[in-house]
């Protein structure tokens, strides 16, 4: 390593691509966890209709990150 | 695994009672929580008997699959190589179109699935096409991504927490005291792992259960 350069790192920029795309749907299920909470505090009667429809929720949020599981795999 | 799974359904069917012993009133509790919560809640009361074998298969199918992911020995999960999960996806993607076509006619339940009612003429022009590669392709992709990206993340986990602890104890540093940690860790994984082999069959058996709800509902 020469003197001139401070900071030098190898690999591939693809390597943080997962970490990247974790961030969007992790603030998205938190909010939908949260408003479930918060829904089943003011409704305790609907709490199974209210998890079955949190649970649908995450699973389409939680597609976008394993969609970035599945692109690493792949490319 | 399906073979011990199969072999104890059939066990226990042939052994039924009416006064229920211990490994049945188990099997029951399972059926009955696949039937009431997942089945009769999206499809309700009438629908929900006609497609409740098929839904109930799957669901066990998927658990005892992914179950066979956390058994030490078993090694790998069926749903983490990409057969099982995509003929799964297809087996819903065929019922929900057959059982949607057999309810409105072919032009009907493209007018169903595509046109939402109460939305704006010129909207349906961008609207139509999405709507349409949703129901062709989008929903049953995704159910095999999730499935399939959900078990080789869970199994990769697992290895890759092992192998730290395996890393750090023979180091032969300091980092040894940190391998107890590591450890600890991996099992904790391990037991989330369980929790997700459960979770992903009641979350691929319930998006089924309302794709299809979806497709024969009525008109609003």
């Amino acid at each position: 390593m020469d003197t001139t350069t401070l900071a030098e790192m190898t690999g591939n920029i693809a390597t943080v691509g997962y970490g990247l795309a974790a961030i969007g749907p992790g603030i998205g299920i938190g909010i939908i966890v949260g408003k479930t909470a918060e829904a089943m505090a003011r409704q305790p009667e609907l709490r199974g209709q209210l998890q079955t429809t949190m649970f649908i929720g995450i699973a389409f949020t939680e597609i976008l990150t394993l969609l970035a599981i599945v692109t690493g795999f792949i490319f | 695994m399906l073979l011990v799974v199969l072999t104890v359904m059939c066990v226990i069917a042939a052994r039924a009672k009416l006064v229920p012993g211990k490994a049945q009133s188990i099997v029951e509790m399972l059926i009955e929580f696949v039937n009431t919560s997942i089945i009769q809640n999206t499809l309700g009361l009438r629908a929900g008997k006609q497609y409740a074998p098929m839904l109930i298969t799957m669901f066990f199918l998927i658990f005892s699959m992914n179950l066979a992911g956390v058994i030490p020995g078993l090694n790998l999960s069926g749903n983490s190589v990409i057969g099982l999960p995509l003929l799964l996806a297809l087996w819903t993607f065929a019922t929900y179109v057959i059982f949607g076509v057999r309810k409105h006619g072919v032009v009907g339940y493209l007018k169903h699935e595509t046109m939402p009612p109460g939305v704006p003429k010129i909207i349906y022009l961008l609207l139509i096409p999405i709507e349409f590669l949703q129901v062709a392709v989008i929903r049953w992709a995704s159910l095999t991504i999730r499935l399939l990206a959900n078990m080789v993340a869970g199994h990769i986990m697992m290895v890759v927490f092992i192998g730290m602890t395996h890393a750090l104890l023979f180091s032969g540093s300091a980092l040894i005291a940190l391998s107890p940690f590591a450890g600890a860790l991996a099992i904790g994984i391990y037991g989330f792992e369980i929790f997700v082999a459960a979770l992903q069959a009641f979350i691929f058996t319930m998006l089924s259960a309302v794709y299809i709800q979806m497709a024969t509902s009525d008109e609003h």
